[in-house]
């Protein structure tokens, strides 16, 4: 017998066999593929069909309109009998400011508005760096849905023209150079503030001072002494000067040039509105503080490795409601009597340590995933340590570490309701109890949880499907 | 294997010195891992180090760009001496190129921007010309049409290439290469090999962990042998192979080539 073969002529590739594809196959394969499997599937299918069949007529009986929980009950069982359940949505129609806006007013919502649209705007070229076509997509969008929400809360005012005029600019500039857009990136913490809060548009502008404050003496002193020394000396001339500085210079400038928006007091601030000027600032904030602490925590430096990991496993250790009461009480003991220390920037403070904590140890994941080969890739083509970790390192350990990072921000965005408990009004408990306490609405339960449980998933979803988008864009390793 | 026919003209070793090492010594910890190292490398050699693995030679040219510290003696390269001073250490990093054996190319960059950026970051090259240079440099290594793709989609040998061309790009004067065909498939290998050969023969001062003995025997002025830390023998090629003269050479020498 021979072991002699030889092909005489190579195959070409064919198409694939037709169960390869098609809807029954799939159904075979991912829901039938066992009796365990189709006893489980047939399982949720019941339990589905039973939470439908329970929770649709209370749903499809919902009333829109009407003025009070009675009302709403009458209704229904005039439409549907005396025994059938019914939503009462009036409720949020009437309300759904309060969720919204807290006790913001009415006259001024224009100013919200406008700073959640500008959000989107700032977020732009972060979110789509370099993608120009998206950037101007996004940017049209919100500027379309700001000015119908504008409209609808302002009839067509000044604002709204103003608006009008301000995102068919910021699109332009999106279409044509996206980079600029950076700038307002940049500034939109500071308009955010004087939009939400009001008041002098000096306040804003010395805080911004501060930061230039902080550059300056960071490019005098790192030549000298080193970035950190630089970094942190320049961090503390800037806390001298917003804790004592900022507030004489700013009312001289008020003096001089006035130039202010109604003032709005933090206990005005509600709902949906104070769960994004916390949940924003505290998200934007402890993103790069969780970056430097996770660098800390590997840094050769005893001392700066000792504070990074000290801080991290303290502020992990301590749950977040110790925190907030913390920022409530404690702190004002600690602070010069004569600063006037808001509630909201206190709770922004710890939430924005709570996360970076949190956030530090993503990161660190992330670092630690890293091949060694590349920090001396960058050292042996002369990179130094900084530049190293911003164009090698940070890059890919975040890249990795976007799963993490998300989700602690996801956590973060819904623990900012936990800020009820230090009396600030979170949508949740905050304005649902305010809600309750109506005599109208008294009673009612399902329907305030259903709607801000509802806005937070979109927000959470919305979320987490941006960072697939992100992972997915990023993905270099095409093997 | 037959040797390639290589350009000699412009191999030529001068009597400027390179890399000056000295009594040195260093440890992991306990573990004394290079013992009294003296070394001299004139501009031009092309040395081949070889040596039983854990032997120490990764660890002796990482200490020549000051990847690993040395802890005694003197190693001074191209009149700059490695101290804990940054400044001399950014120096020689930056006019030592260095290939590894695992490639470490950056896999969130696309070829041309691994050649770029250090040429941008740290020579302050502008971003234009830097990208001449390094398309100039992909030409070199054969493979300017992937200038736009990423590493993971490269070969094993692709991926060398790319990482010898992208510490050309800093224009140094002296290439370390710590086993640079060690983790390639036998098909790859000799193109990287080719890669190196006309970098020899531009005069490059090269020196080469492999143990690729035809490479040695072609390119080679040098062949360094290393055990235990320490060296134990040197010589020009010819001679290294075929007179070896200390028993651990001919039992190395015995291992890696005779069956
Ligand atoms: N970072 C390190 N810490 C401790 N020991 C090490 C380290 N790197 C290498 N070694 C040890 O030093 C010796 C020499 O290593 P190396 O220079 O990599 O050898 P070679 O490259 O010749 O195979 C080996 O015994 C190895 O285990
Ligand atoms: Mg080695």
């Amino acid at each position: 017998m021979s072991l002699l073969y030889i092909r005489k002529d190579m195959l070409g590739p064919s198409a694939p066999p037709a169960s390869q594809t098609g809807a029954i196959r799939w159904l075979r394969e991912n829901l039938f593929s066992g009796p365990v499997n189709s006893i489980l599937t047939l399982l949720a299918i019941y339990v589905l069909y039973a939470l439908i069949s329970l929770s649709w007529p209370w749903l499809a009986n919902g009333v829109w309109t009407a003025s009070s929980l009675q009302e709403c009950r009458s209704i229904v069982a005039a439409s549907a009998g005396p025994d059938a359940g019914g939503a009462c949505w009036a409720m949020i129609h009437e309300r759904w400011h309060q969720f919204i806006f807290g006790f913001y007013p009415p006259d001024l919502w224009w100013r919200p508005i406008l700073a959640f649209g500008l959000l989107f705007v700032a977020l732009a070229p972060v979110l789509y760096a370099d993608n120009k076509s998206a950037m101007s997509k996004l940017c049209g969008l919100i500027g379309v849905l700001a000015v119908l929400c504008l409209i609808g809360a302002d009839g067509f005012s000044f604002h709204t023209v103003l608006a009008i005029a301000l995102f068919a600019g910021l699109t332009a500039f999106a279409a044509t150079k996206p980079r600029a857009l950076l700038t307002v990136t940049i500034l939109f913490p500071f308009i955010a503030l004087w939009l939400l809060w009001g008041g002098s548009i000096w306040g804003p502008i010395t805080a911004l001072l501060g930061f230039m404050v902080m550059a300056m003496i960071y490019s005098l002193i790192a030549p000298k002494l080193g970035p950190v020394m630089g970094a942190s000396l320049g961090f503390i001339a800037a806390c001298l000067w917003w804790l004592f500085l900022q507030s004489y210079v700013s009312e001289a400038w008020q003096a001089l040039l006035p130039l202010e928006l109604t003032y709005v007091t933090s206990d005005k601030f509600g709902g949906f509105l104070l769960a994004f000027v916390i949940g924003v600032a505290s998200i934007s904030i402890s993103l790069p503080l969780g970056i430097l602490l996770a660098l800390g925590r590997r840094s050769d430096m005893m001392l700066i490795k000792t504070l990074s990991v000290g801080f991290i496993e303290f502020v992990r250790g301590v749950p977040l409601i110790t925190m907030l009461f913390t920022a409530s009480l404690l702190l004002q003991y600690f602070l010069p009597p004569q600063t006037k220390f808001d509630l909201i920037l206190r709770v922004v403070i710890l939430v924005t340590i709570f996360s970076a904590a949190y956030n530090a140890e993503v990161v660190r994941g992330g670092l630690a995933a890293l091949p060694r080969g590349q920090y001396e890739a960058a050292d042996a083509l002369g990179l130094d340590y900084w530049q190293a970790q911003r164009l090698i390192i940070m890059p890919q350990a975040l890249k990795i570490s976007i799963p993490g990072i998300v989700s602690t921000f996801i956590g973060l965005f819904k623990d900012t309701t936990l800020v009820s408990f230090v009396g600030l009004a979170d949508p949740l408990r905050g304005i649902t109890t305010i809600v309750r306490a109506d005599i109208n609405w008294k009673g009612i339960y399902w329907e305030p949880y259903i709607f801000v449980g509802g806005i937070f998933f979109i927000v959470c979803f919305g979320m987490s499907r941006y960072s697939m988008y992100l992972e997915n864009k990023l993905k270099t390793d095409h093997r | 294997m037959a040797e390639p026919a290589i350009d000699r003209s412009k191999m030529q070793i001068s009597d400027e010195v390179a890399i000056q090492i000295t009594g040195m010594n260093k440890w992991y910890g306990t573990f004394h891992v290079l013992r009294d190292i003296n070394m001299t490398v004139n501009k031009g050699e092309r040395i081949v180090i070889c040596g039983p693995s854990g032997s120490g030679k990764s660890t002796l040219i990482r200490c020549i760009n000051r990847l690993e510290e040395h802890q005694q003696g003197q190693i001074i390269v191209d009149g700059t001496e490695l101290t804990s001073d940054l400044k001399n250490i950014d120096k020689v990093r930056s006019e030592v190129g260095m290939v590894f054996q695992h490639f470490n190319l950056f896999p969130h960059l696309t070829i041309l921007e691994n050649l770029t950026l250090a040429p941008i970051w740290v020579r302050k090259v502008p971003k234009k010309e830097a990208e001449e240079v390094a398309m100039h440099y992909l030409g070199k290594v054969k493979i300017p049409e992937q200038a736009h793709k990423y590493p993971g989609q490269l070969s094993g040998g692709q991926q060398q290439r790319v990482a010898i061309a992208r510490s050309l790009c800093m224009k140094p004067r002296i290439m370390l290469f710590d086993e640079p065909t060690s983790a390639l498939d036998p098909e790859m290998i000799k193109e990287v090999l080719d890669t190196m050969i006309s970098l020899a023969e531009e005069g490059m001062t090269m020196l080469c962990v492999t143990h690729e003995m035809g490479f040695a025997q072609a390119v080679a002025n040098r062949v360094i042998f290393m055990d235990q830390g320490q060296i134990v023998e040197q010589n020009e090629p010819r001679e290294f192979f075929n007179n070896p003269q200390s028993e651990r050479t001919k039992l190395f020498l015995s291992q890696i080539l005779g069956h």
